[in-house]
């Protein structure tokens, strides 16, 4: 950690707590929420794409495991923080059992067992009239009030979503720098010889799933807490894929990659919504750009460009002080 | 009527079987060869039942339009394959111009034309990167989707069978759906030929080798990068075969895809990547859960769907007739 980047976080934490004060409108506010539940999302997904080298495409179904669950205890008058907590420990059990599941392929085989799981717990919400009111989704209540304070309005529930966005980040940074975090690099990079160095890979990877799972699966009472109703749609193929997309564009190698990434996946989404319904053409198109000509992300490119520049301006300044030199 | 019900619902078993084997025969083909399922394989089904609607609407014959809407379908496979996912530097170069004539020039774009060059010359297109090559048809499965969305509205489209086909047959008291018989006995036909094209052609013998071994099949002179020309091309043609016959008894409809495709992964998760035979039994053990599923249990048609392939995964990470890893 050097001075830099404790300035920048610090930078950082300070403009997203001023954000409802530099834009006014709840629908802009709402839109800030938005981007925070996203990202988090994207940030769980990241554990297992950017570290871990799983490629995911079921990662919504944590939203519907974690978002049913919720809406269906505290409809049936179990208490909000029983729901919430409940919520998400079946959805992090789910994970583990869909961990198991799609661990027993590498690679591809991966993508497709995730693809195809969460497209049955999709199913399962379209079809389950009588447990998920099928296509006509369900109504969640109202928000919780967290020690006492409101959250119903658009102001109160941004600083709600950004205290559990800072919560998760800062678990997600203590694991990318834990040793554990440095195993799963390794299973990436390397899965033979971690084997051979004693390492459990697949205890690992699955370790990390879980972890990922737990995320989303907060991410996703957010969620609910956020549009207060759920339905098949929000946890379609589509909806994985944009995740993906998010964690893919802003650069699944680092932290800050999969933020970025939310923000302008969302901005995008919210902007275009509003002049034409073509949202789709333009999330195949966005996602064919960004694989042809930026697969390793916005944020690693960026930095590539700017160290680039900078060592052309480092390679530049040696030519003046050696000119200087023999005046001196 | 018990009985009545018992047939009608194993033909529908069996005709859905037979159209899941036109998709997943090609999906598990193309798998097995590039190693990269291809998401866009339900943007094909779908679109070849949109564009046989079409053709219908304007008075085809229905087995013109099934060939006709395969044959769309599987050059636009084709263009996949050869633009996106494995763009070799001929194809760029005329792309690049094309670009540089049509729509910079004419635009007064010109001080773009240099950045793009560049971009081009740049650009190694997706070359073992697999990952990519998957992303890339899953982004182009949404376009598909969206384009389909915007010419056939969001109004499912019902396809009408051929006239001849479309009064049931009685016998022995009972009534067949004659169109089903004949969409079973059209993939049945399909698989036959399919399996005579993989066995007892020299084509057929460089697939097998290229999903054995690649490398090893490229060491020995088969043309693999044609090949995987020909695989898509042959399997996005069988899929879109498959929603023309599919449009009688699914209609067309947004959502088609998203459908039809997880059920194409089940059967290649159970049947296993890379075999016609494997794909065969996946088709016909998925059409029987799915149908019955849906007729008996409705609310949980997809979780009958998740037993089997979890068995399987857990017993048989290759699939019943897997030839390469998953």
């Amino acid at each position: 950690v050097t001075r830099g980047s404790i300035i920048a976080v610090l930078i950082a934490a300070i403009a997203l707590m001023a954000v409802p004060w530099m834009i006014t409108g709840s629908f802009y506010i709402n839109m800030a929420s938005q981007v925070l539940i996203y990202a988090l999302f994207a940030l769980s997904l990241n554990l297992m794409l950017g570290y871990g080298g799983m490629v995911s495409l079921g990662h919504a179904a944590y939203l519907g495991v974690a978002g049913y669950t919720c809406i269906l205890l505290v409809t049936s008058g179990y208490g909000q923080l029983t729901a919430a907590v409940a919520a998400v420990l079946f959805s992090t059990l789910f994970a583990a059992v869909f961990g198991v599941l799609s661990l027993r392929a590498p690679g591809l085989g991966f993508l497709m067992i995730t693809l195809a799981i969460g497209q049955i717990v999709w199913g399962i919400a379209y079809r389950a009239n009588s447990l998920t009111g099928g296509d006509n989704g369900m109504s969640f209540p109202a928000r919780p009030k967290p020690f006492g304070f409101d959250i119903q309005d658009a102001k109160s529930f941004y600083y709600f979503a950004l205290i559990v966005f800072a919560t998760a980040l800062f678990f997600l940074w203590r694991f990318s720098r834990s040793p554990f975090g440095a195993s799963l690099k390794g299973t990436k990079e390397q899965p033979r010889r971690m084997r051979m160095l004693g390492h459990n890979v697949w205890f690992i990877q699955l370790l990390t799933f879980i972890m990922a799972g737990f995320w989303a699966s907060v991410a996703g009472v957010l969620f609910v807490y956020y549009n207060l109703f759920l339905s098949p749609h929000a946890l379609g193929l589509q909806q994985s894929a944009e995740i993906l997309l998010m964690a893919i564009l802003g650069g699944a190698t680092s932290l800050t990659g999969p933020i970025v990434g939310a923000l302008i996946i969302t901005l995008i989404k919210n902007v275009i919504s509003t002049y034409v319904e073509r949202w789709n053409s333009l999330l195949g198109i966005i996602f064919v750009v960004v694989i042809i000509f930026m697969p390793y992300g916005l944020v690693p490119g960026c930095k590539q460009l700017w160290q680039r520049f900078a060592s052309k301006r480092k390679s530049a300044a040696p030519k003046s002080t050696a000119a200087a030199e023999p005046t001196a | 009527m018990q009985g009545q019900f018992w047939i009608i619902q194993t033909l529908n078993s069996v005709a859905f079987g037979g159209l899941l084997f036109l998709l997943s025969s090609g999906f598990s083909l193309i798998f097995g060869l590039m190693r990269i399922p291809n998401l866009a394989h339900g943007g094909f089904f779908m679109l070849g039942a949109y564009l046989g609607y079409s053709l219908l609407v304007r008075g085809a014959n229905f087995w013109v339009a099934a060939l006709l809407g395969g044959l769309a379908v599987g050059m636009l496979g084709v263009v996949l394959e050869r633009f996106l996912i494995h763009p070799s530097g001929r194809i760029l170069r005329v792309v690049g111009w094309l670009f540089e004539k049509f729509f910079f020039s004419p635009l007064r774009l010109n001080f773009l034309v240099s950045p793009w060059r560049a971009l081009l010359a740049r650009f190694r297109g997706l070359a073992g990167n697999e990952q990519g090559q998957v992303l890339m048809t899953l982004g182009v499965s949404f376009i598909i989707a969206d384009v389909c969305l915007l010419a056939w509205t969001g109004d499912p489209m019902p396809l009408p069978a051929p006239a001849a086909l479309r009064r049931p047959l009685f016998i022995g008291g009972y009534t067949f759906p004659t169109y089903r018989l004949v969409v079973l006995g059209i993939a049945l036909l399909a698989a036959v030929g399919l399996y005579l094209l993989m066995e007892r052609t020299r084509l057929g013998a460089m697939i097998r080798a290229g999903v054995d071994d690649r490398e090893m099949a490229r060491g020995c002179g088969i043309p693999v990068s044609r090949l995987f020309t020909i695989v898509f091309l042959l399997g996005a043609t069988l899929a879109g075969v498959g929603g023309v016959l599919g449009g009688p008894i699914l209609n067309a409809y947004p959502g088609l895809d998203t459908d039809m495709l997880p059920l194409a992964l089940i059967v290649v998760i159970l049947g296993g990547a890379g075999s016609l035979l494997g794909a065969f039994v996946g088709s016909f053990v998925v059409g029987f859960l799915y149908n019955f599923g849906i007729a008996l249990v409705p609310d949980l048609a997809y979780f009958v769907l998740f037993l089997p392939m979890v068995l399987v995964l857990m017993f048989l990470p290759q699939g019943l007739f897997g030839r390469v890893q998953l």
